[in-house]
């Protein structure tokens, strides 16, 4: 069990070694995720995030105006995820009076 | 070519390490807490993975500084994957929050954590 | 832990330092439209200054601070303020989170949109906070812990 375990282990690094080197170099500023259009032409988030955050939210953070505002449905679901998980502490752990 | 290849991946290489390390924990180890800390390595590894993508050579951090003029993508680092994160972390915390709750009414219900153990006592 | 085991210049230090940190918490979900930080951070601050005295000075006097019937309650509402935000502006017109419907007079489309940031911020560092203390007294709790 451990042998196979060990085993599919270096498999998997080497399918991370593999896949590591089709990604951009660190740094690179014409990376995927940091240009403004895409390969088939449409706009990239992140650079649209960028150009517009201050003038939409009158708030310098970008990553504050992302989280909050462009996202805030996805937080909301963040917020409800922690919140579940107080809640199932307490159910699985507080002994009923 | 093959040395800014290495120094632009080196780091990628690294994380898969320290993910392979936690996936190891998983498979490999025993005790029910070791999992769960191998389960935490390898969050923390996905955590930098996104945070090693979202860097970009003379850029700064994402929150706009009036001094370097209009907000041009070029000035400053990629703000998706740091939003993404961020809220990853808290949810992570969280998370092992829970698998320590059932880790302990675990060992409440029957007195091991030990992966064997427990398997024969549940028969 | 007995109190008599208590170590008391860790009891003087974690109760002079905790009100320090939490007011380094307000400044960094307040500030966080201006500078590094939010409403995520912050609460895990909150909480971690919660907790310090949790650990320093034991679960019976740290309760004047946060009780432990606190944690469900202020979590869920932190979420409803969230989730209230959005529903006003649902009510008053707009989709879901949309802030510039939010009744604020005299505010401009952005400063609205800020407005509403700070609102959710505020509901997002209670949620943490309070489910963070609530995660470790759910643990303390017990025949094992204090």
């Amino acid at each position: 069990m451990r042998k196979i375990s060990l085993i599919a282990l270096v498999l998997f690094g080497a399918l991370l070694l593999y896949a590591s080197s089709g990604l951009p170099g660190h740094g690179d500023p014409d990376g995927p995720s940091h240009r403004e259009r895409s390969r088939v032409g449409s706009p990239v988030a992140a650079a649209h995030y960028i150009r517009h955050a201050q003038g939409d939210a009158a708030s310098p953070n970008i990553v504050t105006v992302v989280l909050a505002d462009y996202r805030g449905f996805d937080t909301l679901g963040e917020t409800i995820v922690v919140l579940t998980a107080g809640l199932v502490c307490t159910l699985i752990l507080r002994r009923s009076p | 070519m093959e040395i800014e290849f290495i120094a632009g991946h080196n780091l990628y290489w690294i994380i898969s390490l320290l993910l392979l390390v936690g996936l190891y924990g998983m498979l490999a180890k025993r005790n029910l807490v070791k999992k769960l800390v191998g389960m935490n390595i390898f969050q923390t590894s996905i955590i930098l993975f996104y945070i090693a993508v979202a860097s970009k050579r003379n850029a700064t951090v994402p929150v706009i500084d009036a001094t370097l003029g209009s907000a041009d993508p070029a000035h400053y680092i990629n703000p998706l994957p740091h939003t993404l994160m961020l809220t990853a972390i808290v949810v992570s915390v969280a998370t092992t929050g829970v698998g320590f709750a059932l880790l302990i009414s675990i060992f409440r219900r029957y007195g091991t954590l030990d992966e064997d153990t427990l398997l024969k006592r549940m028969r | 832990m007995t109190s008599s085991s208590r170590n008391p210049i860790l009891i003087t230090a974690s109760r002079l330092l905790a009100p320090f940190i939490q007011l380094f918490a307000l400044y960094v979900i307040f500030h966080g439209h201006f500078g590094p930080g939010g409403g995520f951070q912050g609460g895990a601050m909150l909480a971690a200054s919660i907790l310090m005295l949790r650990l320093s000075v034991g679960a019976e006097r740290s309760e004047l601070k946060f009780r432990k019937s606190w944690g469900t309650p202020v979590g869920a509402l932190g979420a409803l303020i969230f989730a209230g935000t959005g529903l006003l502006t649902l009510l008053l017109g707009g989709r879901f989170l949309e802030y510039h419907y939010l009744p604020f007079p005299d505010l401009s489309r952005a400063d609205l949109h800020s407005a509403g940031i700070l609102l959710i911020e505020v509901g997002v560092s209670l949620a943490v906070m309070a489910v963070l203390v609530a995660i470790y007294d759910d643990i303390m709790e017990g025949p094992g812990g204090n």
